[in-house]
């Protein structure tokens, strides 16, 4: 049977799935820096990023959608991270944002 | 909350002498349900129901489409209240769930600006010279049935389950969203936990599925389906239904608005052509129906008679464990035994029709 022309095709939602996401690497990234759990998503590291400043880049938006299994592009976005250490002053649960940054790096490299 | 909603979304329900106002979708695609519908009350239940050929479209199409203005939109439902005045009747029943939320939006408006009300009577006037008086009681056509059940389940010829096992059946109710989301005080049950199709069910022995989609949308919605490019998104909300609904093994989907009918069951044909995914016992679809061939089914009508003949995912399986004769010779077989032409085979329907079906070609 020849291929219909439908002139659509079925939208992908837009929700994160969390049930099918696989999570394993959120696992991990959450096992060797448990403090990530005690973010308020203030968004002051947001607010005070110097790369932010002058890119897209969004680091509370990054590490959450990390959290919840969606890994593409994270790796991307936090190569333009310059480790400038700014947020780390600012965060009031004391989280180490810094070595967050390195850790997705290092867990995402290849997604 | 169930019941605190139960108690405050109630509604009366007129007893006997109906105004019938059709649905331009389900007499293209469900042309037996209607039929069926005047049938049971007139036939089954003895009830005064008028099917007046004067009236016409709600025209809620146009008007959910940004085409009918809402003064024009008044003018036609005025229109369809003056002849059920000059017909004597004052129960409006609607058989669509477009135009059922299209009268209660507009008595709704009348009541909240009056000056809208008056206008209306004028434009009324000027374009036919006709008047109206507001009906006493507005229902949707699965709201008189639901009033009915329990008159239907004592004639039933059979119950809604399976004729080998005595398990009930697993069915799936959905709700147009016309019917309660917009105004929860005119359906039964409200938005939250409408109890319109439950009950039928319910009362007829089969079971609902209660699954984590129950209430989402179909995906019709007039703009999303309309222009092509944005189908994409009207058959999502399809599909993520069925998936929701999939692990619970319904036996069928029962729907009280036109655009749900269709689209749950049409669509389960474009989900399977284009990503290849069916549902359903054996991959053969799930089918849907109309709580019309329901209720007939039960009252042990025929299903071709019902219409059923017109559906995209085949209903034989499930006559099969209804315990349903019907003849298979005589499925496209419309009217005086004239053949109305078959359907090519599909991805999801049975692959034994081929054989059947070919008997009186």
């Amino acid at each position: 049977m020849a291929a219909i022309n439908w002139g659509f095709a079925i939208s992908r939602p837009r929700v994160i799935d969390v049930d099918h996401n696989n999570l394993r690497k959120s696992d991990e990234i959450l096992l060797e820096m448990p403090e990530l759990q005690s973010c308020i998503g203030c968004g002051a590291c947001t607010a005070s990023c110097t790369a932010g400043n002058l890119t897209q880049f969004n680091f509370r938006k990054v590490h959450t959608l990390v959290r919840r299994g969606e890994y593409q592009g994270a790796y991307e976005e936090m190569n333009k991270c310059m480790l400038c250490g700014k947020c780390r002053l600012l965060c009031p649960r004391g989280i180490n944002t810094r070595g967050v940054v390195m850790l997705i790096k290092r867990k995402l490299g290849d997604f | 909350m169930r019941a605190k909603s139960w108690s405050d979304y109630q509604k009366d329900i007129a007893d006997d002498r109906y105004y019938y106002a059709r649905s331009c979708i389900r007499q293209n695609f469900f042309p037996g349900s209607e039929k069926a519908f005047l049938e049971i009350l007139q036939r089954d239940l003895g009830k005064d129901i008028f099917d007046d050929p004067a009236h016409s479209s709600c025209t809620g199409i146009g008007y959910h489409s940004d085409v009918v203005p809402l003064e024009t939109i008044m003018t036609v439902v005025a229109r369809q209240f003056a002849l059920m005045s000059e017909a004597g009747y004052e129960n409006f029943v609607t058989s669509c769930i477009t135009s059922f939320g299209i009268y209660t939006e507009i008595l709704s408006t009348w009541e909240e600006f009056p000056e809208t009300e008056e206008r209306t009577r004028e434009n009324l006037f000027k374009a036919t010279g006709r008047e109206f008086a507001k009906p006493k009681s507005l229902a949707h056509t699965s709201d008189v049935i639901f009033h009915f059940r329990e008159e239907i389940a004592a004639r039933a010829k059979r119950r809604l389950v399976d004729s080998m096992t005595g398990e009930p059946l697993k069915v799936v109710e959905h709700i147009g969203c016309h019917y309660a989301k917009i105004f929860p005080k005119s359906g039964i049950g409200g938005s939250e936990f409408p109890y319109v199709l439950a009950g039928m069910i319910e009362s007829w022995g089969g079971e609902c599925v209660d699954y984590p989609e129950r209430r989402h949308c179909c995906g019709f919605g007039f703009r999303n389906y309309l222009v092509q490019a944005n189908r994409g998104y009207s058959v999502a909300n399809s599909q993520k239904k069925l998936e929701s609904m999939a692990p619970y093994h319904p036996d069928f989907i029962v729907a009280n608005c036109p655009g749900c009918s269709m689209f749950l069951d049409k669509w389960q044909y474009t989900i399977a052509e284009m990503n290849g995914r069916t549902y359903g016992a054996n991959g053969y679809g799930i089918p849907v129906l109309t709580y019309e061939e329901m209720a007939g089914l039960v009252l042990g009508y025929d299903p071709w008679e019902l219409g059923m003949q017109m559906h995209q995912v085949n209903v034989e399986p499930l006559l099969d464990r209804l315990g349903v004769e019907y003849d298979p010779s005589t499925k496209y077989l419309g009217r005086n035994g004239k053949f109305i032409g078959k359907p090519a085979s599909a991805v999801v329907n049975c692959p034994s029709q081929e054989f059947i079906y070919d008997i009186k070609l």
